[in-house]
């Protein structure tokens, strides 16, 4: 974390870190210290489940998570098979207990703006019954229609509050994981400050939002970029990663690359540029097929050559795309490729693959 | 195949069809939807209608693809587009069946610059300066998410009036749902017509008072909770910003019931983009039964990226099965070595990858075909085409009529 946002151009000595002492690594994870996680990405690259499978890994070690959902969609309760989450947060998984720990919690929440404009009426100023009168008036439709930054306020501040709550001098959650809105809106969603005063100069809801921004642009807050290798979503990522330094008063930490649906590679390098160029030695092939005691094996060859082509052309694009994402210089991790739907199953397996790599 | 098929989903016929005056192309965001909307638009440009293809999507990837820098509110004409020179129909009703000389125009909405266009049409001068520089309209011009949807409506209004088309091929906003773009202009009128709204245009009129009475709260509870949430300044830009659009109402009104009217009206289509994947077809299957229940004009479902094998008579199983008799002694899974390894001989390292990828390839076929036979399943009569997944991303005219190219139906 310290070398990460330390200045540019200072060099940095390297001293054996003390996990790497005696040759054994204890558990250091590349994002200590952050406690609110924001979780976005292009539409279609998987950012709920990589949330749900981010807030299980989290959960390791005996530790509790909530996950928040803020766009109404229920799909945490999708991810986790359970029926729709009403405004209340409610434990959904645990995550597996290893030899010597217990297995920890996730906590789940759909957070949505009436309800927590009510949360919010009653916590601040005790005004239940004219908050139930401003639902009736159509206030919320109001905050939502009208000013967005409103609305966004209310739902960031819903996981800003549980990062922060207390109980007993003790954090309630060790972490929060916000599945956030998609990349092409999540500037605006986190630039609470910025939506909220071009509202509001002075005022109660000003003074919230500033309090909210505080937590989010605070080094405790990391916002992590689900993507695939492709070009848009890589594209995406990128821009999200460069907007997030004009966000807040000095930017928001950049969190990790989360590449999902990584499949595993099944051919040599040699083979892989034969076949990208489309020479694949259909002779050889045809031999192994005939040795494998396949029937029309000249036929077959040169049927899965075309398959071997179209995979190997697909791969280089996607080498291509995987060095663009090393730009930003944030980390990556790498999730497989999950083919036959992600039920809870996969998800612990994205939850180990996250772990592995240092991620949680 | 196990499962009931589909009725094919003929994508020729719908763009050949003079009638058809827009094509809406919907579907939840990563879809492919952008991408397919062009390639519609540009196979009915070279089949020779004269089409404009109205985008929200901002990647300049696409724009390049049709061979401009940028796209923006100005229709722009996309150069490269083949003469259809293919004979006419042979179609015995004389309706459909075109040749040559189309073209095709392409452009993005500009949201904001749309809306201040509407406000400017729709107001004097002073008053329209007025409300362009209240903060609450800055906001909702810009940030509000449905604003988007509702000015892309505004837009194909605007192009269909101008009649300068015969076909219009719009994709819609990439919402969290794809159900947002037929909700949210209704939102905003039912805002700008709203309870709220009569509240903090006439607080002091004796129809507001009377309003909360039969709601049995008392005014200054809300004014005073109000101001307590939002602060006196807000409340009052708010009331500004309101009187200022209530002249306005019954345009604003008029323009969603048009648009809303158009959309139903013959001449309109829809088509439903969707992925092979769970989460794309659910939403898929959302939007079919919403698009019946308003009564608007269903085309079918595209899939989109389907995935093909050239070698489907090849299960995975026996695939998997041919390359674990090739694998040599302690190779995966420390299996037994099969007759097939001789001692010394160099593994079929290129057999084993490609039986073992066309295996993942056949195992992945065969989840889409289930998705895809679960949609068909619930809707029947639901035509559809499939778009075969491509192994490079779209760059140029001919990456989109590929895709175009694969809309007949089979």
């Amino acid at each position: 974390m310290t070398s990460r946002r330390a200045a540019p151009g200072l060099i940095q000595t390297q001293y054996p870190s003390a996990d790497n002492l005696h040759g054994v690594r204890t558990r250091d994870t590349d994002w200590e210290g952050v406690r609110l996680h924001v979780v976005t990405g292009k539409g279609g690259t998987g950012k709920t489940t990589v949330a749900a499978a981010l807030a299980l890994a989290l959960a390791a070690d005996g530790k509790r998570v909530l996950l928040i959902e803020v766009e109404g969609r229920q799909g945490i309760a999708q991810v986790f098979d359970c029926p729709p989450l009403p405004y209340e947060e409610r434990r959904v998984a645990v995550a597996p207990a290893t030899a010597d720990r217990p297995g920890g919690e996730v906590y789940a929440l759909a957070a949505d703006p009436e309800a927590a404009l009510l949360e919010y009426l009653q916590m601040f100023y005790n005004l239940r019954h004219a908050g139930q009168a401003l639902t009736r008036l159509g206030v919320v439709d109001f905050a939502t229609t009208i000013a967005p930054g409103l609305r966004d306020v209310l739902l960031t501040g819903k996981a800003a509050e549980a990062t922060r709550r207390r109980e007993g001098g003790k954090h309630v959650y060790d972490a929060v994981v916000m599945d956030a809105p998609p990349t092409g809106r999540i500037g605006r969603f986190l630039n609470v400050t910025v939506e909220v005063s071009g509202l509001a100069r002075v005022g109660p809801i000003r003074s919230h939002a500033d309090t909210v921004q505080k937590v989010i642009s605070s080094p405790e807050t990391a916002v992590h970029f689900v993507t695939v290798l492709e070009e848009m979503p890589v594209q995406e990522t990128l821009d999200g990663i460069a907007e997030l330094a004009g966000l807040g008063n000095a930017g928001l930490q950049p969190g990790g690359i989360m590449i999902n649906m990584v499949q595993p590679l099944t051919m040599s390098p040699a083979q892989l540029r034969a076949a990208a160029s489309g020479s694949v030695d259909e002779d050889e092939l045809a031999l192994g097929l005939k040795t494998a005691g396949l029937d029309e094996s000249r036929r077959l060859a040169s049927e899965l050559a075309a398959e071997l082509t179209e995979h190997a052309r697909t791969v280089t694009g996607q080498r291509a795309q995987r060095r663009r994402l090393a730009g930003p210089g944030q980390p990556r991790y790498d999730l497989p490729m999950i083919t036959d739907g992600i039920d809870l199953a996969g998800l612990y397996r994205l939850a180990a693959a996250l772990r592995e790599q240092g991620a949680a | 195949m196990a499962r009931a098929a589909a009725p094919p989903l003929d994508v020729d016929r719908l763009i050949d069809d003079r009638r058809t005056r827009i094509i809406v192309c919907c579907g939840s965001g990563g879809v492919g939807k952008t991408t397919v909307a062009a390639a519609v638009g540009l196979r009915a440009a070279e089949r020779g209608r004269h089409v404009v293809v109205l985008t929200v999507d901002p990647a300049r990837r696409l724009a390049q693809s049709m061979g401009l820098s940028s796209l923006d509110n100005t229709p722009r004409l996309v150069s490269g587009v083949a003469a259809a020179g293919r004979p006419h129909g042979t179609d015995e009703t004389g309706e459909y069946g075109v040749s040559g000389g189309g073209s095709l125009h392409a452009m993005m909405l500009d949201m904001k610059r749309t809306f201040d266009e509407i406000v400017e049409a729709h107001a004097d001068p002073d008053r329209a300066a007025q409300i362009l520089a209240n903060p609450f309209y800055q906001s909702l011009s810009s940030g509000f998410s449905g604003t988007q949807e509702y000015m892309a409506m505004e837009k194909l209004g605007q192009l269909r009036r101008a009649d300068d088309w015969d076909l219009i091929v719009v994709d819609t906003p990439p919402s969290r749902s794809a159900l947002d773009f037929l909700d949210a202009p209704q939102r905003l009128g039912r805002f700008l017509d709203g309870r709220l709204l009569r509240l903090l245009t006439a607080p002091a009129k004796l129809g507001g008072r009377a309003y909360l009475r039969v709601l049995n709260v008392g005014f200054g509870v809300v004014t005073g909770a109000l101001t307590k949430i939002l602060g006196a300044q807000v409340l009052k830009d708010a009331q500004t910003f309101v009187t200022a659009l209530d002249t306005m109402f019954g345009g604003f009104r008029e323009r969603a019931e048009y648009t809303y009217q158009l959309l139903r009206a013959p001449g309109t289509s829809f088509l439903v983009i969707a992925a092979p994947e769970p989460d794309a077809l659910r939403e898929a299957s959302y939007f079919v039964e919403r698009l019946a229940v308003e009564g608007m004009p269903l085309a079918g479902l595209i899939i989109n990226r389907v995935h093909r094998s050239p070698a489907a008579r090849l299960s995975a199983a026996r695939s998997l099965a041919a390359a674990e008799s090739l694998q040599p002694a302690g190779g995966q899974d420390g299996d037994e070595p099969r007759a097939a390894a001789q001692p010394g001989q160099a593994p079929d390292t290129l057999a084993i990858a490609a039986l073992r990828l066309h295996a993942e390839r056949m195992q992945l076929v065969a989840a889409e075909r289930r998705q895809a036979g679960r949609f068909t399943a619930a809707h029947p009569l639901v035509p559809v085409a499939e778009v075969p997944a491509q192994a490079e991303d779209v760059h140029d005219l001919a990456g989109l009529r590929v895709i175009g190219e694969s809309f007949p139906a089979s």
